[in-house]
């Protein structure tokens, strides 16, 4: 389906969010302005992107560790995020969840999870809750090649088939689970395959092409909309860095990691729209000059803010005790 | 007032809540029971029966039959809890969190505070434990101690027909995460249980017999029992106030403090392992905040550092005895 002109801005102001949003989380760990650990998602800002570009507020998503660029493209602003991951006062989450546990719920975004495979089970939940109430939204649970391996998800993916809820389960394989790659840990040919296993249409697209993840998600979407029960979809990324910043990479030779970097989603997708004169390349320069101010601007005004009060440390344990 | 028992107390508090508001549903294997079969669909209600009557009056949209998936079950149920449903989800026994503890202690219990207050977790977990239904090391335990450590968790230990059904009704109207452990041997057990519905509030403990020499501190299936033992001393002229705790979080501590400092001698009953127990976390608190106070060592009455055994014998002697109440309460005398 083709895009209209404010649709392909919206897509690269996200993927160019994405982007510049990682590219600063790099630049402010090695600053040590980020206490523990970062886990950006370079390389794969059109899986995102296109897996969220037709979900609304209302319709969930359940993320992983590398969970910036879901946030991000789920619409959580990069101001707060900023503050959330340097443990600011004022972050999304008051400074408590920190990098791996980004989550707002005003946005349909329940939470970065630090547990591979911690967020299948509870999106089977969000969608168990839209199907209840015949909202005609749904969940989505983004996970990895990693997590494909995990119990939880395998457990979730036929849980979800069996209730026949609205649910997606998007499978961005970067090829790696932290250090192993895919290649070796997961036994079935494909990710895809083994999820159609399970009993629900899946499909498989380059997560390295925003309109391809787009279309695949489309399909998705209108099936399970459908009330067809869940599906699953694919998207074969590159990962840029290592699993966290830092990571030196002695596991990947120095072929695929220059390799790694001509998949890039950012080019891909400047190169196509303004060829196609769909954008002109003046208009996507705007964007990224305006995208690029604001994370800036975000990341230093985070530097910059309080720490959390440190009465806050023992508030909403629970909703009362 | 009507006499039910403890199964029926529980089956009454889910019923009459799942009437009042629209978002109680249940989760979990065979609460319908049958589901896909060619018998009759949902005429089981649980390998106990708890949830037997709940399935023709509230549909399969209301009383999920699941697949043997606790992973999935109580991540779902939270992940349902968080966007808006208040599920009841059933972990048929406590001894299963096993295959599904990330999911409470990880995600449920940790939404509210991760996310910086932003999440509300309405759910609750029903689960049976105990021993003395001979079935073996991985259907017996009680496991209230890892649960309660966890901050985020609610842990409720009801030991009568009349608290089953308040406490679990109050556990539903909670929006916090709350894990409900029955103890399978009172199922059967039979009280005075209000038709109408009633809330019994979390933290506050319950005095079941009222003396001065001693106080005798115990959960769930061990309250009977502590109020066996007191009753016992009491033809021997020795009064003890036995005080049920009813939730192990939040602890009512001031109930515990208030009674020590009455009768400076303190027993605690508890139906697990001694180590990491409630009755070492209890016996902490008496000489932390008590310590002036006690006239005598805590005495601690717990299973033995092992597994559940099968041998009936065995058994028996696994759990905390009547005999052994009595026996305790005495040398701290």
């Amino acid at each position: 389906m083709q895009l209209n002109r404010d649709e392909l801005k919206r897509a690269w102001r996200t993927m160019l969010t994405i982007r510049a949003f990682e590219e600063r989380v790099e630049k402010e760990f090695a600053d040590g302005t980020i206490p523990g650990f970062a886990h950006v998602y370079l390389g794969q800002e059109a899986s995102g992107t296109g897996v969220c570009f037709d979900l609304t507020d209302d319709d969930q998503i359940g993320s992983t560790h590398r969970g910036h660029g879901h946030c991000i493209a789920k619409g959580c602003e990069v101001e707060g995020m900023f503050l959330e991951i340097m443990g600011k006062a004022g972050g999304i989450c008051g400074g408590k969840g920190g990098s791996m546990h980004i989550a707002d719920m005003d946005k349909g975004m329940l939470g970065a999870n630090a547990i591979v495979g911690g967020s299948p089970p509870i999106a089977v939940g969000a969608a168990l809750t839209q199907k209840l109430r015949r909202t005609g939204h749904v969940a989505v649970a983004f996970t990895g090649d990693g997590a494909s391996n995990q119990g939880t998800t395998l457990e979730a993916m036929n849980m979800a088939v069996v209730l026949k809820v609205p649910m997606i389960f998007v499978f961005e394989n970067n090829g790696y689970g932290e250090f192993t790659s895919a290649e070796y840990s997961v036994g079935a040919k494909s990710l895809s395959e083994r999820a159609a296993a399970f009993g629900m249409p899946a499909a498989s697209v380059d997560g390295g092409d925003f309109f391809a993840v787009h279309a695949g998600m489309r399909e998705a979407l209108e099936h399970v909309r459908d009330g067809n029960g869940p599906y699953a979809l694919e998207t074969r990324c590159s990962r840029f860095l290592g699993h966290f910043v830092g990571d030196p990479q002695k596991y990947r030779g120095s072929e695929e990691l220059a390799a790694a970097r001509t998949n890039d989603p950012v080019l891909r997708f400047r190169d196509r729209v303004s060829e196609a004169a769909l954008l002109a390349i003046e208009e996507l320069n705007a964007i990224e000059t305006e995208v690029r101010a604001r994370v800036d601007a975000a990341a230093a005004a985070a530097r910059a803010a309080a720490l959390p009060d440190l009465a806050t440390l023992e508030t909403d344990v629970y909703v009362k005790y | 007032m009507p006499v039910i028992s403890y199964r029926k107390a529980i089956n009454q508090a889910l019923e009459q809540e799942m009437a009042r508001d629209a978002r109680v549903i249940l989760m979990g294997i065979d609460v319908g029971g049958g589901a896909g079969g060619s018998g009759d669909v949902g005429s089981v209600g649980g390998v106990m029966g708890v949830t037997k009557g709940l399935y023709p009056k509230f549909g399969s949209d209301r009383v999920i039959d699941t697949p043997i998936s606790e992973s999935a079950i109580i991540g779902a149920a939270a992940g349902a809890a968080v966007t808006g449903m208040r599920p009841v989800a059933e972990l048929m026994f406590v001894d299963f969190i096993g295959v599904c503890f990330d999911q409470i202690y990880n995600q449920a219990a940790k939404f509210r505070y991760m996310f910086g207050g932003k999440a509300r977790t309405p759910l609750v977990i029903r689960t049976m434990g105990g021993a003395g239904m001979r079935a073996g090391a991985q259907h017996s335990q009680t496991l209230h101690p890892i649960l309660t450590m966890v901050p985020g968790l609610k842990v409720v230990m009801p030991s009568s027909p009349y608290d089953a059904k308040g406490l679990l009704t109050r556990a539903i109207r909670d929006d916090d995460p709350v894990v409900f452990l029955e103890s399978k041997s009172l199922y059967d057990v039979k009280g005075e249980v209000p038709e109408e519905a009633y809330e019994i509030p979390f933290g506050e403990a319950n005095v079941l017999r009222d003396g001065r020499d001693a106080t005798i501190v115990a959960f769930g299936a061990m309250v009977p029992r502590a109020v066996a033992a007191a009753d016992l001393l009491a033809k021997e002229g020795v009064k003890v106030t036995v005080l049920d705790p009813r939730t192990t979080s939040p602890l009512d501590e001031e109930a515990i403090l208030d009674s020590l400092d009455e009768t400076g001698r303190l027993v605690v009953v508890d139906e697990s392992p001694p180590r990491c127990s409630l009755a070492a976390d209890i016996a902490a608190l008496a000489v932390s905040q008590a310590f002036d106070a006690l006239k005598a060592p805590v005495g601690l009455v717990t299973c033995p550092h092992t597994p559940v055994p099968f041998a009936p014998n065995l058994e028996d002697a696994y759990v905390p005895s009547v005999a052994r109440i009595v026996e305790a309460v005495k040398k701290t005398l």
